[in-house]
């Protein structure tokens, strides 16, 4: 660690429920809590899958319990907010010429919300064939 | 002055942010609500497909990059906003959090390499 002691300022834990960026910025990176939880759900799930078909069973029948019902409920709204936040952020990471002429950022946005709108419609094709 | 290792998690917390806002909101919609719901029906998300898909080699990149690369955004957005909240926190929880996404990934790959074999 470093030697320096630098200045904090003294900020109290709802600093960010103060002004509406903030806020909107801590809303978005709240949605990793969820996402992660998600992303550990799944982990155990392909757990349950590698342990055979009772347990993989077991595990499909807890996912319709209320509490994990409400919980994708909860994670499925906020993970198209962190969805929305990072198409309008993509234009300002993205550089994309075509000749002399920069792509629009309005180009960049819509293609990622066509983006999410085929993968999630192939997502659905592909668990209903 | 040593080398920053920032851009190695900087470059997997953007996949990550890519796979999360591009898969997880119809991954979560299937796993999460339409099967267990019953409006797809349980046979179409049945044991037998699942290992299936999950034993052939894009099923299981697929299986891999849902579950993994998400979790190297989400480890690196609450690392980050640890400090937002006024805990200035070293190298070891440093460590710990991108630990976290490292041992899911590699215990993801693991799993899903065993059926493969």
């Amino acid at each position: 660690m470093s030697k320096r002691k630098p200045y904090e300022r003294k900020m109290g834990a709802t600093w960010w429920l103060k002004n509406t960026f903030h806020t909107k910025y801590i809303i978005r990176e709240g949605s990793s809590l969820v996402i992660a939880i998600y992303s550990f759900v799944l982990l155990f799930g392909l757990f349950r899958l590698s342990q055979g078909a009772e347990a993989f069973n077991g595990w499909l029948a807890a996912m319709s319990q209320p509490g994990w019902v409400v919980f994708h409920i909860l994670s499925l709204a906020w993970t198209l907010y962190h969805s929305i936040t990072w198409f309008s952020l993509a234009p300002k990471a993205a550089n994309i010429w075509l000749g002399q002429k920069r792509v629009p950022d309005s180009w960049i946005v819509s293609g990622m919300y066509g983006a999410l709108a085929v993968i999630s419609l192939a997502g659905l094709i592909l668990v209903l064939i | 002055m040593k080398r920053s290792n920032e851009p190695v998690f900087w470059g997997m917390f953007g996949a990550g942010g890519m796979v999360a806002a591009l898969f997880t909101p119809i991954a979560i919609l299937i796993t999460g609500l339409l099967v267990p719901m019953g409006i797809i029906p349980g046979e179409q998300f049945s044991y037998e497909r699942l290992l299936a898909f999950s034993q052939h080699w894009l099923g299981a990149a697929v299986i891999w990059v849902v579950i993994s690369l998400p979790l190297w955004l989400c480890m690196h957005r609450l690392y980050h906003t640890l400090h937002d909240f006024g805990i200035h926190a070293g190298n070891l929880v440093k460590a710990l959090f991108y630990g976290v996404a490292f041992a899911g990934s590699i215990a993801c790959a693991t799993l899903l390499l065993l059926g493969l074999v």
